[in-house]
């Protein structure tokens, strides 16, 4: 019954999917290796913008928009409280003037059908912002938490962005206009403008990503941190600065995710988490420290999931999680626990 | 510091709370109407659109008050439970509806039972109300069975002579449900299927669930989803090229349906309740009337074409408690057991109901009541819904 077309379409299905994947899963070590935090909301970071990018091809001021200028007015009394009235000046900056302007920018820019480009950077600048307010409101007070508070801190955040995500978009889903309508039919294999464009995407974005950490200082420091992070202070990096920038890389990778899934199927508020488990599944794999390893296993989940979903799409999800066992049984063999250290 | 502020906060949300409980009125003729719908969570949906009804309900009824406590299970069946067991025991209610979804209403028929409460259900599977047993004596269901939807989609199939038949549905209790009743009805006709398909509700493709029943090459293809992501099976099999025609279940009766789908799902045949095209019914149905005054009443409140066939079921629910009432009270007082026994006996005895959805007739053994009545074959044409001869 299996024949090459059918295998190439299912190979290349599962490489989108796990393009996806790895993107989340490259956000999720990165916020990890950084801050300890397991970043479950990331999944809604995702639903998030890609119904505000379906919303925006509509014309509809984006949803999100009071969400957002929530969060900052949240963080602004969470981190003046923290602080206790030192250096309001840049934090109203940062987490009341930045999401207020974004939020003028939407309210301008959403009626006039700018173009799928513009829909979708603004539907990143939307959502993207609200990683690092919420690591001002919920993570930023624990940083030397250990690894199972802040993931509790992280499971609180999620169920309250799900509920949140419920009363701004209300429980039915949408699918946003996709890049592109092409169909390449390159031998026995049909390619879907749509699916170029994720690889492109996903490729750029992790380019980048090297670039930044190879390349830049504020890279350099993230990195440093993540490697020790006592060291890293010890040479003057502020691992609450590079929480903070590790949040921001994390909302602006949900973010892209968002806007590359909003075209493949019709989104939930609450859809995203699925998509962010099988992020989290390639960053375990990954033993939630290489990012290259990552990307690699996510590429492996995005096609063990459509190749099962061909063979017994009844156990498609036990399938795909269950991949995760002898991993982890390999990994509790050969390494000690990650993360209780420093 | 934070420490005292969490305080403070949680003492202020408990008096807050402390002063809710003790202003609801403890009078003793209003008949109370306990309802747990699925207002959040997966099936939120179709919760929402049943809860905005309940604001419809009159608020007397054969001259009685009645009062409505509406909670909110999130399609979760341990709150389901909590919330049916605190309406009767802090509320004592009369009567319970909901809730929403299958699972949770399942695990309610045990309550219901025990503490002797009248229940109507405004979920869909069949396994609510058979076989009776004395647990489902006390409960009741308001929207369609799927057996009978998979017949109407079955006699149109015959009627057009498909012979083989692909199913992709839902990896869950709606999907399994259909796959059943399903399978009953195409074995009775002679239907052969090709191959069964699940998919979940969130995911990002079904390429590989498609790609094989292409490779089956069915003459149909039937998807059992509900709400929007019902759109995507059908989607992936156009992209793919696949001709033939799609049938899909009532599941997916709302506009957001239409909006997803865009022209790859016109032509799609689906069996549904006739409230879906009310303004297309002749004028002899009796039911036109009635769920064309539940659209105008809900689209007012609302917006216009914000009425669903889903909120018209919690809607007949209260029509079917409405028209028991009047008998129960003469029986006894509201908020006594033999009050309850009344009424469960009155809604049991109901004869020619007419409601949104169809004429119910009530018997010891169907708890549901509907005929072929309650159901209509309606294809997509131009992103509207189309009734079929």
């Amino acid at each position: 019954m299996m024949d090459l077309s059918i295998l190439l379409a299912l190979l290349q299905d599962g490489v989108v999917s796990g393009a996806v994947y790895g993107l989340l899963a490259l956000a999720l070590v990165l916020v990890f290796a950084v801050t300890r935090v397991i970043l479950i909301p990331v999944g809604e970071l995702v639903s998030f913008t890609a119904l505000t990018y379906a919303g925006l091809e509509d014309g509809q001021i984006p949803e999100a928009l009071p969400l957002l200028l929530a969060l900052g007015a949240l963080a602004f009394l969470r981190g003046a409280l923290q602080d206790r009235g030192r250096s309001l000046g840049s934090l109203a900056l940062q987490t009341l003037v930045l999401p207020a302007a974004i939020a003028g920018c939407a309210v301008l820019i959403a009626p006039l059908h700018a173009g799928i480009a513009v829909q979708a950077g603004l539907a990143i600048a939307v959502v993207a912002p609200m990683a690092p307010l919420l690591y001002r409101i919920a993570f930023r007070p624990l940083p030397e938490a250990s690894v199972l508070v802040k993931l509790i801190a992280a499971v609180g955040v999620h169920l309250a962005l799900t509920g949140l995500g419920l009363l701004c978009f209300g429980p039915e889903g949408a699918r946003g206009p996709a890049f592109s309508d092409a169909v390449l039919t390159l031998g026995p294999m049909i390619l879907t403008g749509q699916a170029v464009w994720v690889i492109f995407c996903t490729t750029a974005a992790m380019a980048a990503l090297w670039a930044f950490f190879r390349l830049s200082l504020a890279g350099a420091a993230l990195r440093a941190t993540a490697i020790n992070r006592r060291g890293a202070r010890l040479v003057g990096i502020s691992p609450d600065r590079s929480g903070l920038l590790a949040f921001w890389l994390a909302g602006l990778i949900a973010g892209l995710s968002g806007v590359l899934i909003a075209p493949l199927t019709t989104v939930y508020y609450d859809g995203g988490f699925l998509i962010g488990l099988k992020g989290f599944v390639a960053a375990i794999i990954a033993g939630l420290g290489s990012y290259p390893l990552a990307i690699a296993a996510a590429l492996v989940v995005g096609v063990v999931e459509s190749l099962s979903a061909f063979w017994a799409s009844d156990f498609k999800e036990v399938i795909v999680f269950s991949v995760i066992i002898p991993v982890l049984l390999w990994r509790s063999l050969r390494h000690c626990a990650v993360g209780e250290e420093e | 510091m934070l420490r005292r502020h969490t305080c403070i906060l949680l003492a202020c949300l408990l008096a807050a709370g402390t002063v809710a409980a003790q202003a609801t009125p403890a009078q003793a003729d209003t008949i109370k109407v306990g309802i747990t719908f699925s207002a959040t969570g997966p099936a939120a949906s179709l919760g929402i659109a049943q809860r905005n009804s309940v604001a419809l309900f009159p608020k007397q009824i054969a001259g009685q008050d009645v009062e409505y406590i509406v909670l909110d299970d999130g399609g979760d069946t341990s709150r389901a439970v909590a919330n049916m067991r605190k309406l009767i025991d802090e509320n004592n209610v009369d009567l319970i509806m909901g809730s929403t979804v299958t699972p949770a209403s399942l695990a309610m028929l045990g309550v219901a039972a025990e503490k002797q409460v009248p229940m109507i259900a405004t979920a869909a599977s069949g396994a609510l109300i058979a076989p009776m047993d004395a647990q489902r004596h006390w409960v009741f269901k308001t929207p369609q069975n799927d057996g009978l939807m998979a017949d109407a989609i079955v006699q149109n199939m015959t009627k057009a002579g498909i012979k083989t038949v692909a199913f992709i549905g839902f990896s869950d209790a709606y999907g399994d449900g259909w796959l059943n009743e399903f399978t009953r009805a195409t074995k009775a006709a002679g239907i052969e299927i090709t191959t069964v398909e699940k998919y979940a509700r969130p995911d990002t493709s079904v390429t590989g669930q498609v790609l094989k029943i292409m490779a089956t090459a069915p003459q149909a293809v039937l998807v059992a989803g509900s709400g929007t992501p019902a759109a995507l099976p059908q989607k992936t099999l156009r992209e793919r090229g696949y001709k033939g025609p799609i049938y899909q279940t009532h599941g997916i009766t709302n506009n957001e349906f239409l909006k997803v789908g865009g022209k790859d799902v016109e032509g799609t045949i689906l069996p549904t309740g006739p409230i879906l095209v009310a303004d297309q019914l002749p004028d002899s149905n009796p039911v036109k009337a009635v769920a064309l005054s539940y659209i105008h009443a809900y689209d007012a409140m609302y917006g216009a074409g914000t009425a669903s066939p889903f909120g018209a079921n919690a809607y007949d629910a209260m029509l079917l408690f409405k028209a028991a009432v009047p008998a129960a009270l003469s029986h006894a007082k509201p908020g006594t057991a033999e009050f309850r026994s009344a009424l469960r006996d009155g809604i049991e005895g109901l004869h020619g109901v007419v409601l949104d959805h169809g004429i119910a007739t009530m018997s010891p053994t169907d708890h549901n009541g509907f005929d072929t009545s309650a159901r209509v074959m309606v294809t997509i044409q131009n992103s509207t819904w189309k009734l079929l001869p």
